[in-house]
C-alpha cells in the first residue's frame, strides 16, 4: 500500500531523493500515521498527522544511529504522540509495533541488524515510559484544569446566590413594615428588626414563640379560622387587622397579611406573615370618630352619635321598643344673656353632668343637641314604664339649684317625651314629635312633660310643614289676592276693596290668612309678603282707575290693605309704600292701610311716626278691627287715623231683628264719637240688608261683608261696580 | 428573580454534563466519573461516538478556514463546551492573526474552563449564556467588545441544536440570531440524525435515552428538519451533507478512508444574503 519506491513529496512538502535515507524515513512516517490515525482523537487530516509524525520519526532514526543510544529521545517521542492528542492507548502500541516493524527496516541503514534491533527495543522502551508519563501529566492536568473550573463555577454561582441573598436581607432588614417566618406548627424561626421594634421586645425574647400564643380579646372571629386553613394548606393568605399585647402592657394593632411559602414541590413549608403597625392610625381614627361624635363642652355624645343610636334603636327587632325624652331648658336664654356665656357655658357642664347619672343602665344614653337641647334615650323591651321614670329622674336632678359665681340658679326644664315600637317611624320623625312635643310642655308653662300626641303632632307638624314652606311659596308666586267691596251705606255705591292676601297650597288648596299671616310674621316672611300684596293692590287700584277713571258715583275706587304689626316697626315701611305709589303712579289718596287696634296698644311716638309720615302723604290709615282690644278712647286722638273699621262682633246681633238695643247704643256711641272726631266708620261682617239698614240708620259709612259680596277677583269688583253704577 | 433566595442552589459534578461528555469522546479528561460513566452507557449503544465528535471537530476546523477564506475574522461559537483542543480561535487565529472569537456556552464549569483558557488572548473571550435567549447572548459585554455586528460574523452551532427541544423553539432563536448579523455572514451548523447512522433507529434510541436521563434529551432532526435552521441563508456548496462530505481538504479525499462514524451527522453552512 503506497511503499513503492517513488519520487514523492512528503508532507513538508520537500522532495527527496527515491528510496534515499529521506524517502525512506517518510515512508516510514507514512506507515506510523496510517497506523495511528484511526485511534486519534486530532481533527487533524491524515496528511496533516502524518507531518506531525515527520519528525519524531526523525529523531527516532537518529536515536537510533547514534553512537550511544539516547533513551530520553525515545521518552520524548512518546510524549510528543501525547502533545499529538494520541492519548487513546492503542495509539501507543500501534506505534510500538510499527517502530518494532519497520524502523529498522526503513532507517537502519547498513547498520548490524542484531545491535539495531536491540537498540529499537530500548527506544521503544523508553517511548512507552514517556508517553506513560506525557499522558500521566496530560491526565492530571486536565483533571486539575477541570476541577479547577468547577470550582470556580462554584464560586460564580455561590457568589451570585450571595449577592440574591444579601439583598432579600437588605429588604428583609431594612423593610419598614415588620416580616416573620414561622414554620406550620407556628414555631417563629426569624423576624426582622422592623418586627421587634413593633412588639418593643428582643430577638432572644421573641425566639422560641408560638404564633398561636398572640391571641388577643379584640381578635375577630374569623382571625383564627383563617389561620388554621393556612397552615393546613388550603388557603394561600390572608389579611386581617389584628391586634397584639406588648410586654409594657400596651396594645398593638397592625394590618397583618399572612402567606403560605411552599416549596418547589408544592408541600407547605413556612408561613410569612407581613404587618404594618396601624396603632397611631387607630388611635387617631378613634380620636377623631370621638370628637366627631361627643359634644366638645359637655363630653355627652353629641347628635351625630344620637342619630346613630336612635337609628340603631328605631331598627331593631321586633318586641323592641324606644323612649326618648327630649329636654329644653326653661329660661335658659335669660341666664345667658344676664350672667354671660360663660356661666351659660357651665351650667350646661353641670346639667349634662346630672343628666348622664340619670341614664346609667345598659341601652340608655344621654345626649346634647345643641344649645340648652339634651335627650335622653332607653331602649329595650319595658320602655313604656321606663321612659316615665327616666323623664321623672331628669326631673328630679334639675332640682338642686346650680351654683355658679357664688349664685344659686334654679333650673327647670321642659320635657317632650315619644315612646314606641321599634320599625315604625324614623329617626326625624321621631325627633320632631319629641320636638313639639317638648314645645307643648314649655306652652303649659314648662317644668313638666308630656307625652307625645298623634293629633297634637298633626297640627304642629302642619303648622311647622307651612312655615318651612312659606318662602319658597312667595318664589313660586302660590300667594295671590281676593277683593272685598267697601259699600257706601248711603247710596249703595261701591267705594273701593279690601285687599285679602291667600295661599294656594299645593297640598293643601287655597288657605286663608289666619293660617299663614302668624306663621309669616313669626317667621319675618311678613316684610316681603307684605311688600308683595302692597304692590300687587296698589297696581289693581291703578287698573281701576284706568278702566273707570273718576266715574264712578263715589269718586275713585279705593283700596285697602291690612299691615301686619312686623311690618309696622319695619324700617323700610314708609319708603316702600312712596316707592310703590310713584312707581305704579298712584296717588296716596287711594290708599288706605289698616292697622289692628292691637297693634297700637301702647305705641309711643317711635312706632306712630311711619303712619303720621304716611297720613301726612295722603295715605289713609284704618284702625281695624275695633273695639275687640281695649277700645282706649283717649287714644284715639293721637293717632293718625282717619276710619275706624267696626269689629263684627259689634254687629253680629243685628243680623236679628230686633237688634240687641245695647249694641245699637254701643255702635251708635262709637259713630258719634268717631264722627266727632273727624274719624270715619265702616263696619264689617255685614250679612243681611237688615243689618245694612240698621247701621246706615246708625250712620255708619261704609260696610263689606257677604250681604254685598265675598272676597273674590278684581273683575267681581268691576261687575259690582257698573251693576251699582247702572242702578 | 425565579428562585427564593433560601432555595439551595449549586454546582453539581455527579450531574453529567454534555460538554465534558463531549470532551471525554474527545480523549480528554475534563471530565469527572460521572460524566464517563453516562458516555460509556451511550457508546454501548452507539460506539462510534468518539468518531462522530472527531468528524465534527474536523468540520469545524474545515468551516472555520472556510470561513478566513472568506474574509471573515469575527466568530461566535454558541455551545462552545470544554475546548481540548482544534478550537474555533486556535484555528482561526492561526489562519488570520487577530480574529476575533466569543464562545458561549450555559454550562458554568464549561465557561469556567474556556475562561482558563484564553485567559491570556485578548481576541477571545466567554458568554455564560443560554441560545434559548440570543437576545442575552448578542448584548453581552463581550461580544458588543469583540464583535462588530455590522460586519460579516462567522456564527457557529455546532453539536448543540440537537439539545434544544422544539418545545424552546430553537427556530426561533436561530432566526433571531441571524437576523442581527449582517450580509455575509456564516451560519456553520452540524446536527445530529438518525440518517446516516450505521445502526437502527432502535439501537440509536439507547443512547439517545442516555441523555434523556441526564435532563439533556437528545434531539434527532430530520435532514428537512435540520435544513430548515438555514432559513434566510443561502446555502453554501455542498449544502446540507453528512460531515466529511462537506469541502474534504484533500483533492483525491476518499470517502473509504473516513471512519464510517464519522457520516452520521449533517453539517453545512449557509451565508446571508
Amino acid at each position: 500500500m503506497g511503499l513503492l519506491p517513488v519520487r514523492r513529496r512528503g508532507a513538508d512538502g520537500v522532495s527527496a531523493e527515491p528510496d534515499g535515507p529521506e524517502d525512506r524515513l517518510r515512508r516510514f512516517a507514512t506507515i506510523w500515521s496510517r497506523a495511528v490515525f484511526p485511534v486519534t482523537s486530532t481533527s487533524l487530516t491524515r496528511a496533516e498527522f502524518e507531518g506531525q509524525l515527520l519528525p519524531l520519526a526523525r529523531r527516532l532514526s537518529q536515536a537510533l544511529l547514534a553512537r550511544t543510544v539516547d533513551t530520553d529521545e525515545g521518552r520524548a517521542v512518546g510524549a510528543a504522540l501525547v502533545t499529538a492528542h494520541c492519548t487513546d492507548p492503542d495509539a501507543l502500541t500501534r506505534s510500538l509495533d510499527c517502530v518494532d516493524a519497520y524502523l529498522v527496516l526503513y532507517c537502519g541503514g547498513e547498520g548490524d541488524r542484531e545491535d539495531l534491533r536491540s537498540r529499537s527495543a530500548r527506544l521503544q522502551h523508553a517511548m512507552a515510559a514517556g508517553f506513560a508519563q506525557a499522558l500521566r501529566e496530560r491526565t492530571l492536568a486536565e483533571q486539575e484544569a477541570i476541577a479547577q473550573a468547577a470550582l470556580e463555577a462554584q464560586g460564580v454561582v455561590a457568589q451570585a446566590l450571595h449577592a440574591t441573598e444579601a439583598r432579600f436581607r437588605a429588604v428583609f432588614e431594612g423593610a419598614a413594615i415588620g416580616i416573620g417566618i414561622a414554620d406550620l406548627d407556628g414555631n417563629v424561626l426569624q423576624v426582622n428588626d422592623a418586627l421587634l421594634r413593633m412588639f418593643g421586645i428582643t430577638d432572644q425574647n421573641m425566639r422560641g414563640r408560638n404564633v398561636r400564643g398572640w391571641i388577643h380579646p379584640e381578635d375577630a372571629p374569623q382571625t383564627w379560622t383563617l389561620y388554621d386553613e393556612l397552615v393546613r394548606g388550603e388557603r394561600e393568605h390572608y389579611h386581617v387587622e389584628k391586634a397584639f399585647s406588648r410586654p409594657d402592657g400596651t396594645v398593638l394593632w397592625t394590618n397583618l397579611t399572612v402567606s403560605l411559602l411552599r416549596d418547589a414541590d408544592g408541600t407547605p413549608q413556612y408561613q410569612l406573615a407581613l404587618m404594618e403597625d396601624t396603632t397611631e392610625r387607630r388611635l387617631l381614627n378613634l380620636r377623631l370618630r370621638y370628637e366627631a361624635t361627643h359634644d366638645a363642652l359637655t363630653g355627652l355624645p353629641n347628635r351625630t352619635l344620637f342619630f346613630e343610636r336612635l337609628e340603631k334603636a328605631l331598627s331593631a327587632g321586633e318586641g323592641q321598643r324606644f323612649g326618648l325624652c327630649y329636654l329644653d331648658l326653661d329660661g335658659f336664654k335669660t341666664i345667658n344673656d344676664s350672667l354671660g356665656h360663660a356661666a351659660g357655658d357651665r351650667l350646661l357642664v353641670e346639667v349634662a353632668d346630672r343628666l348622664q347619672s340619670c341614664a346609667t343602665a345598659p341601652g340608655e344614653m344621654v345626649a346634647r343637641l345643641g344649645g340648652d337641647e339634651f335627650v335622653a334615650l332607653t331602649t329595650g323591651p319595658d320602655t313604656e314604664s321606663e321612659v316615665d321614670e327616666l323623664a321623672t329622674r331628669i326631673m328630679n336632678v334639675l332640682l338642686a339649684p346650680v351654683r355658679i359665681d357664688g349664685r344659686e340658679l334654679t333650673v327647670r326644664g321642659s320635657i317632650g317625651i315619644v315612646e314606641g315600637p321599634a320599625g315604625e317611624r324614623g329617626p326625624a320623625e321621631v325627633l320632631r314629635s319629641a320636638d313639639i312635643t317638648m314645645y307643648r310642655a314649655k306652652s303649659a308653662g314648662g317644668n313638666r312633660f308630656e307625652l307625645a300626641d298623634p293629633e297634637a303632632d298633626a297640627r304642629a307638624i302642619t303648622r311647622h310643614g307651612l312655615t318651612t314652606q312659606l318662602p319658597a311659596a312667595l318664589d313660586r308666586g302660590e300667594f295671590f289676592i281676593e277683593y272685598q267691596p267697601l259699600v257706601h251705606l248711603g247710596d249703595g255705591s261701591v267705594r273701593g276693596a279690601e285687599a285679602l292676601v291667600r295661599w294656594l297650597h299645593p297640598q293643601h288648596g287655597v288657605l286663608g290668612p289666619d293660617r299663614f299671616i302668624p306663621l309669616a310674621e313669626h317667621t319675618g316672611l311678613i316684610v316681603p309678603l307684605g311688600r308683595w300684596v302692597l304692590e300687587q293692590s296698589v297696581r289693581q287700584a291703578r287698573e281701576w282707575r284706568e278702566r273707570y277713571g273718576e266715574d264712578t258715583a263715589g269718586g275713585p275706587l279705593r283700596i285697602n290693605v291690612n299691615l301686619s304689626p312686623c311690618q309696622l316697626t319695619h324700617p323700610g315701611l314708609v319708603q316702600d309704600t312712596v316707592d310703590i305709589l310713584e312707581r305704579t303712579g298712584v296717588a296716596p289718596d287711594a290708599l288706605c292701610l289698616e292697622v289692628t287696634e292691637s297693634a297700637l296698644i301702647g305705641a309711643d311716638d317711635d312706632l306712630l311716626k311711619p303712619l303720621r309720615q304716611l297720613a301726612e302723604m295722603g295715605v289713609d290709615i284704618a284702625l281695624d278691627d275695633f273695639g275687640t282690644g281695649y277700645s282706649n278712647l283717649a287714644n284715639l286722638r293721637r293717632l293718625p287715623v282717619s276710619v275706624l273699621k267696626l269689629d263684627r262682633s259689634f254687629t253680629q246681633s243685628m243680623q236679628q231683628f230686633p237688634a240687641d238695643p245695647v249694641d245699637l247704643k254701643i255702635v251708635e256711641g262709637i259713630v258719634s264719637l268717631a264722627h266727632g272726631l273727624n274719624l270715619a266708620v265702616t263696619v264689617e261682617g255685614v250679612e243681611t240688608g237688615a243689618q245694612a239698614e240698621q247701621l246706615r240708620i246708625l250712620g255708619c259709612d261704609t260696610a263689606q261683608g257677604w250681604y254685598y259680596a265675598r272676597p273674590g277677583p278684581p273683575e267681581r269688583l268691576h261687575e259690582l261696580a257698573l251693576v251699582d253704577a247702572t242702578g | 428573580m425565579e428562585r427564593p433566595a433560601w432555595a439551595p442552589r449549586s454546582i453539581d459534578i455527579s450531574v453529567p454534563s454534555v460538554a465534558r461528555i463531549y470532551d471525554f469522546y474527545l480523549g480528554g479528561s475534563h471530565n469527572f466519573e460521572a460524566d464517563r460513566e453516562a458516555a460509556r452507557k451511550a457508546m454501548e449503544h452507539v460506539p462510534g461516538l468518539p468518531k462522530i465528535m472527531q468528524a465534527n471537530r474536523a468540520f469545524m476546523r474545515r468551516a472555520v478556514r472556510f470561513a478566513v477564506e472568506q474574509g471573515i475574522t469575527q466568530f461566535l461559537d454558541i455551545g462552545s463546551g470544554i475546548p481540548t483542543f482544534g478550537n474555533v480561535h486556535e484555528v482561526a487565529q492561526s489562519a488570520s492573526p487577530g480574529a476575533r472569537v466569543v464562545y458561549v456556552d450555559h454550562d458554568p464549569v464549561a465557561v469556567a474552563h474556556s475562561r482558563a483558557v484564553i485567559a491570556e488572548n485578548p481576541d477571545a473571550g466567554v458568554v455564560a449564556a443560554d441560545l434559548r435567549k440570543p437576545q442575552e447572548i448578542l448584548d453581552s459585554p463581550e461580544v458588543q467588545r469583540l464583535l462588530d455586528l455590522k460586519r460579516p460574523v462567522a456564527l457557529l452551532l455546532v453539536a448543540i441544536l440537537h439539545f434544544v427541544e422544539d418545545a424552546d423553539d430553537p427556530y426561533r432563536a436561530v432566526a433571531e440570531l441571524r437576523d442581527a448579523l449582517a450580509p455575509g455572514s456564516l451560519l456553520v451548523l452540524t446536527h445530529a440524525a438518525f440518517e446516516g447512522i450505521p445502526l437502527s433507529q432502535e439501537q440509536v434510541q439507547g443512547a439517545v435515552d442516555v441523555y434523556k436521563d441526564i435532563r439533556n434529551p437528545l434531539i434527532m432532526r430530520s435532514h428537512n428538519e435540520i435544513a430548515r435552521f438555514f432559513e434566510g441563508y443561502d446555502m453554501v456548496e455542498p449544502g446540507l451533507v453528512p460531515m466529511p462530505r462537506w469541502r474534504p481538504e484533500s483533492e483525491n479525499w476518499d470517502p473509504d478512508e473516513e471512519d464510517p462514524w464519522a457520516f452520521s451527522q449533517f453539517g453545512g453552512v449557509g451565508r446571508t444574503a
